[in-house]
């Protein structure tokens, strides 16, 4: 997958959306068309990261990037460890420079960090010496994800500039929406944020994007709806009243999905919570491309890895 | 310090009175502590023996008077200690600083009042003057014993880095308080509104991803605790105040007359939540920083004699509470060293006079809290700064005096500092580029 076609990726880490510039995510994007194939051969080893070493630092549980990470990191032929820590302790930041410096000693080329905390990857990424892949720190950015869904809008749409995308539900504590924002908008795509306003963070519509609060007006002719996960301590009271009215107003079924461009897609950046944000029949029907954004996942943490390696010592 | 010590001669400087505005060349005459003449224009007589500092070019002032400065003694001496705290401020040009009560043991009760000023007596090099809770343990709950506080030395009651919530305790403390003549100084921040926050809400906390902290948990609790001013008419002091909306509001309550005083942070005067940038946690501070359009707001209210204090908000925090992820960090800047360095920013932008800004750092404190000190007058104590407005540096966090290092100007330009400072005619400071004699 390594042919010369794709740009150079210029950074050292990919610690957010933010920084990219266009060339930069089609060059990713394209490498990770390529990482697709390679993923649906039955040999699906390559050796770009033979002799490297991975580390999935992980702060906060999450099977199935985490999962999609070693995938990634085996593909390319690297050694993966991962290690889950457990955020109950008191001090967690502390654990968190202190890990990286003890994790620093053991000479990794990759660590692939998430973290509870907005920002815990940029400070992490000051104490290491080797390139740090954000895999989600707090509400701020989830870069892969944001990759891996553009790579799903624009293997089905065969674009992405010009859709009309909707990002709905929880965007107040959303890094997947954040990335999105940012991703889409450099790529030419018209977004849309549709949530209650408790659910909205201050300033969005200094973002560039359409604010709606009303989902019916919101869907209105999109050809992208892209549904975000409501955590289930924000259900009951503290940000929207109840699951039952969040799901009447806010969730996505056929009758609301009906107002979208007819060929719209469906996306979800899982896990999910059927019947709170999605319906069921919506997320497993042929408008969904759920399972789809799975299979890209892997891809493009390929692609994000196999473009950090040419920056590692000795490349 | 007190034995009958030799004359001073403060000679050739530019003097400048905060407490009455006056400017003008002139020469200080210091004996037994305090200032015994004061000669504006031609130089006086030598007394016998005296020994003479040339401060030609500089600008001889009182001694600055901080009205919120955290030490960690008693309870977390690693991060600071009177003494240190202490050479920090005269380092700064600080004569005179306000200790909050956020120690352990807090300071609630008069035995703690009067170890901490026999520890600042043994070991501290400019005035200390504690501050008491206004509820013990800062719980909220329970009132301090405002009279023996006052009696040990407290100058003012306040809960530290916490407001009283309660308004039930605010009010009963407020109409007590009354009775006492004392002041209470309170953190205007509604906690229930700030909730999760950690930074001034709007699109930059968006962006970072963190959650924001509205303008709003300021003035609904600066606007309820004026309305228990107007119902108890307890002498009442906003310890900082950070947006333009509060500005509004102390300007109607000192028009109505009510007696409220105001104070703001040096950082939300020179900073804004832009300084921040990429999860800087030395600028994560409560309250927090705002945008630039509060900072110009403050500057002009300033100004203007609406806010009367201006602050360090000193608050030294150590690798273990600030090299974090920016909302598990501590709140709190180093500040008392750097205070008038970065106050003289806010001169040279043209956005207050010299003489307003050394109003708000040392008569208006000086005469909030009822002191001597503050002002160029004969008789008073021979607190005094003398500033080199000019003097162009870069700021090395190596080199403050303080036992921590969470300073936001760590590298920034500065110009203007502190080349000497006296406490009761003692030198406690001298720069090393301060010419003349010894």
């Amino acid at each position: 997958m390594s042919q010369p076609t794709h740009p150079n990726y210029p950074h050292r880490h990919l610690l957010g959306i933010e920084g990219l510039s266009r060339p930069d995510i089609e060059g990713l994007l394209d490498r990770a068309d390529a990482a697709v194939a390679i993923s649906r051969q039955v040999e699906k080893k390559r050796a770009t990261l033979r002799g490297r070493t991975q580390i999935n630092l992980f702060f906060e549980p999450s099977t199935r990037t985490q999962s999609s990470f070693e995938l990634a990191g085996k593909r390319l032929g690297a050694d993966v460890m991962n290690m889950s820590v457990a955020s109950s302790s008191v001090k967690k930041g502390e654990t968190l420079i202190d890990t990286a410096a003890t994790l620093n000693a053991m000479r990794p080329d990759i660590i692939v960090v998430r973290h509870h905390s907005a920002g815990a990857v940029h400070l992490l990424a000051r104490k290491v010496d080797c390139s740090v892949v954000n895999a989600g720190d707090g509400a701020h950015e989830h870069p892969t994800q944001a990759l891996l869904d553009a790579l799903t809008i624009r293997r089905n749409k065969g674009r992405i500039e010009g859709l009309r995308v909707a990002i709905c539900g929880d965007v107040l504590h959303s890094r997947v929406a954040r990335s999105n924002l940012i991703l889409l908008q450099a790529m030419g795509a018209r977004v849309r944020v549709i949530a209650p306003s408790s659910l909205l963070p201050a300033g969005i519509e200094r973002f560039g994007v359409e604010v709606f609060t009303d989902m019916r007006k919101g869907l209105d002719g999109c050809d992208i709806v892209m549904m975000l996960r409501l955590q289930r301590e924000r259900m009951n009271g503290s940000f929207v009243p109840s699951v039952k009215e969040y799901f009447r107003y806010f969730g996505l079924d056929a009758d609301k999905l009906a107002l979208a461009a007819p060929d719209a897609l469906v996306m979800h950046p899982g896990p999910m919570n059927r019947g709170v944000e999605i319906a069921s029949d919506i997320a497993d029907g042929a408008q969904s491309l759920i399972r789809e954004q799975v299979e890209m996942g892997v891809a493009v943490r390929m692609a994000v890895m196999e473009a950090l390696a040419s920056h590692l010592p000795n490349a | 310090m007190a034995m009958t010590e030799q004359a001073q001669i403060l000679t050739n400087a530019t003097l400048l009175d905060p407490a009455d505005g006056r400017e003008g060349p002139g020469h200080v005459l210091i004996r037994d502590g305090r200032i015994a003449d004061i000669a504006w224009g031609a130089a006086p007589g030598l007394p016998e023996g005296a020994r003479t500092i040339d401060c030609a070019g500089h600008v001889l002032a009182p001694g600055l008077i901080d009205m919120r400065a955290f030490v960690g003694e008693p309870g977390a001496e690693h991060r600071e200690t009177l003494a240190s705290a202490s050479a920090a401020a005269a380092a700064g040009g600080v004569t005179t600083l306000v200790c909050m009560p956020d120690t352990n043991p807090v300071i609630d009760g008069p035995a703690i009042v009067d170890f901490v000023l026999r520890r600042a007596r043994d070991t501290a090099c400019v005035n200390v003057l504690p501050a008491a809770a206004i509820t013990k343990g800062l719980a909220g709950h329970e009132m301090t014993e405002f009279g023996l506080l006052q009696e040990a030395g407290a100058v003012a009651f306040t809960d530290g880095l916490r407001a009283v919530t309660h308004a039930q305790v605010m009010r009963r403390a407020m109409t007590y308080a009354r009775d006492f003549g004392a002041l209470l100084m309170q953190h205007v921040e509604e906690p229930d509104l700030v909730g999760e926050g950690v930074m001034n809400e709007g699109e930059l906390a968006s962006r970072l991803g963190l959650m924001g902290i509205p303008r709003e948990a300021e003035t609904m609790m600066l606007e309820r605790d004026l309305r228990l001013v107007r119902l108890t008419g307890a002498r009442y002091h906003a310890a900082m105040i950070s947006c333009a909306d509060s500005v509004e509001i102390v300007r109607r309550a000192k028009h109505d007359g009510l007696p409220v005083t105001c104070g703001a942070s040096i950082n939300n005067l020179v900073l804004n939540e832009g300084d921040i940038g990429h999860y800087r946690t030395f600028c994560k501070l409560s309250p927090p920083l705002r945008g630039e359009a509060d900072r110009q707001a403050l500057a002009a209210a300033l100004n203007e004699g609406v806010i009367d204090v201006v602050v360090s908000d000193h608050n030294p925090q150590d690798v273990e509470t600030k090299r974090l992820p920016f909302a598990e960090a501590a709140d709190g800047a180093l500040g008392i060293e750097t205070l008038l360095g970065a106050a003289l920013r806010l001169v040279r932008a043209g956005d207050v006079t010299l003489a307003r800004l050394l109003a708000a750092l040392s008569a208006n404190p000086g005469r909030i809290l009822g002191r001597e000190s503050g002002r160029l007058a004969v008789g008073a104590p021979a607190d005094l700064v003398l500033i080199d407005p000019d003097v162009p540096y870069v700021l090395d966090k190596r080199t403050l005096k303080s036992r921590s290092k969470n300073s936001p100007f760590d590298e920034a330009q500065m110009q203007g500092a502190a080349v000497l400072t006296l406490v009761g005619g003692r030198i406690v400071h001298r720069s090393a580029d301060l010419a003349g004699a010894a």
